[in-house]
């Protein structure tokens, strides 16, 4: 046998060859670690090998896209094959990479605007994709095996040393960071602006290697802003039901909420149906959840004592900056928000997620996959599933697990908590589509992008609840295959899959609160309108905020 | 427009009340209206609606809110304006909650 290598720092030598290379093409170019935004495109040639794993951050919220349309412009005949490796597809540069030959395999998390470009390209055969995860699975897997070798990332502001401060959107940065830095990778940031004097440091100087001026400030989405005007009384109805029937019912305590209007709907009638219910400081006192604006009134009538936060949210920077015993915030008062952190505390620390879905089959498996779309998972699946490795208890946590457990033996028999995973739908989609259907759309897109699984946002048998306009299900309690169908077709209204119940066995589940009507749960309907949402529209919610709550410009429709 | 009419058996006759309107015409919304009617062992509804080819789920959501509420002598007027069948529920629903009963010595 051959003697063994005798080298183990291949990475950090091959990581000095990128630094020298860099220098070689950027002579007297470059200030410390700053290069002007006209040698971006060389740097980037420079550093980059054929093969390499690449992370160009881009989430849901900030996006590197500097870097990315640098990213596009770099010759394919130098660099090729690079395996991307990012949480979301955002930007239209992101496939652009997969076109020009620049790139070719991909493991991503999410890819909500590009889904139906994705889909084309991967059944053209232009792209190849490894997985599609959740964000801490991408995350975890930067750590196991696909680590980057250069990083590209988006920060607020560099100082001479190369300290990052990424402001409210911190987001994914210190996740990808880490892994690259300490594994001899590459770092090279864009930012907005270059100062003196960062108001803290999020990433430190000698964690990244390059450091770049972009011309524009990076592209951001207020993506969790919903204007209660367009909340409907259906979802004030579902709203009540929500919170009279599981928020009331387990006592929720720490919970994180889907994006959309059906939740939103549940953040503005705390202050008002759940306050007259006596609920105050018994629910919603710790959140996992972006800085909602919906959540204004709620904080400003002393319901929250905590929100951790994926990702800002537009607009609302001087309204968490006043409010720092609720936010997460650095010594300069802004927030410190953390995807990584807060999808581990959605993950283990909450005891309910709620949020809608797209389609719900019989089994209670719930996606927003649909045909010809490849849209990704990004963190539902962590907050919308049972933490088999939760050890700690929790009364809404213990009740739940009792529920399930209720007179089964064997291994089932040991007392065990388990998570709320709540779905709330209304039955009818847009166009009369309906939420409820006998088979996934799933499945054939499985097919069409030759998945080995069906992309399935949560599974049935992490669903304990769904909840719609008709009521709720309780999945909990059911015992067979059989009640848990019947348990979904009673309360999925006017829809095929609605109509198609077994009317008795629905009211013997009903007899046994497994399904369970707005009258069971004495929710009076009468009440269920607008004039209950405790803010009406954008205008309430900056009154609510006393001022401090700045909408972006599409939001200012007053 | 299609104008759909269904007759209904009923058992619950509620105390004499004044004609009134609950909801509003509006896209994607519907007004109710609940008038005493002469027959007092059935319910009339009569329904008008922007939006053609929906009478099965007119049926369903009809017989649906019967089943609840087994309403005698009332005529229920329905205008709607492509309401989906959750509003239309739950606009049915809030119209009835705005009836009086009489004291039942069983029910």
């Amino acid at each position: 046998m051959n003697a063994p290598c005798t080298a183990w720092n291949l990475q950090s030598q091959n990581k000095a060859q990128r630094l020298a290379r860099a220098a070689a093409v950027l002579p007297g170019r470059m200030q410390g670690k700053r290069v002007s935004s006209d040698d971006v495109v060389t740097l980037l040639e420079a550093v980059l090998e054929c093969g390499d794993r690449v992370c160009l951050e881009g989430n849901n919220q900030k996006q590197a896209d500097f870097l990315a349309r640098a990213l596009t412009r770099v010759n394919p005949a130098e660099v090729h094959d690079l395996h991307m490796v990012q949480s979301v597809l955002a930007l239209s540069e992101h496939l652009d990479l997969f076109e020009n030959g620049i790139a070719s395999k991909l493991d991503f998390s999410f890819s909500g605007p590009q889904s139906a470009r994705l889909a084309r390209m991967v059944s053209a055969g232009q792209i190849q994709i490894g997985a599609i995860h959740t964000y801490l699975e991408l995350f975890s897997r930067y750590f196991v095996d696909l680590t980057p070798r250069v990083s590209l990332i988006c920060a607020q502001s560099a100082d001479a040393q190369g300290n990052l401060y990424t402001g409210a959107n911190t987001e994914d940065t210190p996740a990808i960071v880490e892994a690259t830095a300490f594994k001899s990778g590459i770092v090279v940031a864009q930012v907005n602006e270059l100062v003196d004097v960062l108001p803290r440091v999020d990433i430190p100087a000698d964690w990244v290697n390059f450091v770049i001026l972009a011309p524009k400030p990076n592209a951001i989405e207020p993506l969790f802003t919903r204007d209660p005007a367009q909340i409907s009384e259906i979802q004030v109805l579902m709203a009540m039901m929500a919170i009279k029937g599981i928020y009331a019912e387990y006592g929720v305590q720490r919970l994180n909420h889907g994006i959309g209007f059906d939740t939103a709907a549940i953040e503005l009638l705390l202050p008002t149906y759940a306050e007259s219910l006596g609920l105050k400081g018994k629910i919603c006192r710790h959140w996992a959840l972006n800085p909602h604006p919906a959540m204004i009134p709620a904080i400003e009538a002393g319901w929250v004592e905590s929100i951790h936060s994926f990702g800002s949210e537009l607009g609302m920077e001087n309204y968490v900056r006043a409010r720092p015993d609720v936010f997460f915030t650095g010594a300069d008062g802004s927030l410190r928000s953390n995807r990584a952190m807060s999808q581990a505390a959605g993950h283990y620390a909450c005891d309910m997620f709620i949020g809608s879905t797209l389609q719900i089959d019989l089994n209670g498996h719930s996606s927003t996959a649909t045909a010809g779309r490849i849209a990704g998972f990004g963190g539902a699946p962590n907050m919308g599933a049972d933490a088999r490795g939760r050890r700690h208890a929790s009364p809404a946590w213990l009740k739940a697990g009792a529920q399930a457990r209720q007179g089964r033996t064997g291994v089932h028999a040991m007392p065990r908590g388990q998570k709320l995973v709540v779905q709330m739908v209304e039955t009818f989609r847009e166009h009369m589509q309906s939420a409820f259907v006998e088979t996934l759309d799933a499945w054939k897109l499985a097919e069409q992008a030759h998945m080995d699984i069906p992309p399935v946002m949560i599974y049935g048998d992490d669903v304990t609840h769904i909840l719609t306009e008709e009521g709720i299900a309780n999945l909990l309690l059911c015992r067979s295959d059989e009640e848990r169908e019947q348990a979904i077709r009673g309360v999925a209204g006017f829809t095929p899959v609605g109509l198609g119940r077994d009317h008795r066995m629905v009211e013997n589940l009903r007899d046994r609160g497994i399904v369970q009507r707005a009258e069971d749960l004495g929710v009076d309907k009468r009440y269920a309108t607008r004039s209950l949402l405790a803010a009406r529209n954008m205008r309430d919610l900056v009154r609510a905020s006393g001022g401090l709550y700045d909408p972006p410009k599409r939001f200012r429709n007053w | 427009m299609e104008h759909l009419n269904f007759e209904l058996d009923g058992l619950r006759q509620p105390r004499p009340f004044d004609a009134f309107v609950v909801g509003v015409v509006g896209s994607g919304n519907l007004e109710v209206m609940l008038e005493v009617s002469a027959k007092p062992q059935r319910c009339s509804v009569q329904i008008t609606t922007s939006a053609r080819g929906f009478a099965p789920i007119w049926e369903a959501v009809v017989n649906d809110f019967q089943r609840r509420h087994s309403l005698a002598g009332v005529t229920v007027s329905v205008n709607d304006m492509g309401a989906t069948p959750a509003v239309v529920s739950l606009r049915l629903d809030q119209a009835v909650a705005g009836l009086m009963w009489p004291h039942r010595g069983s029910a």
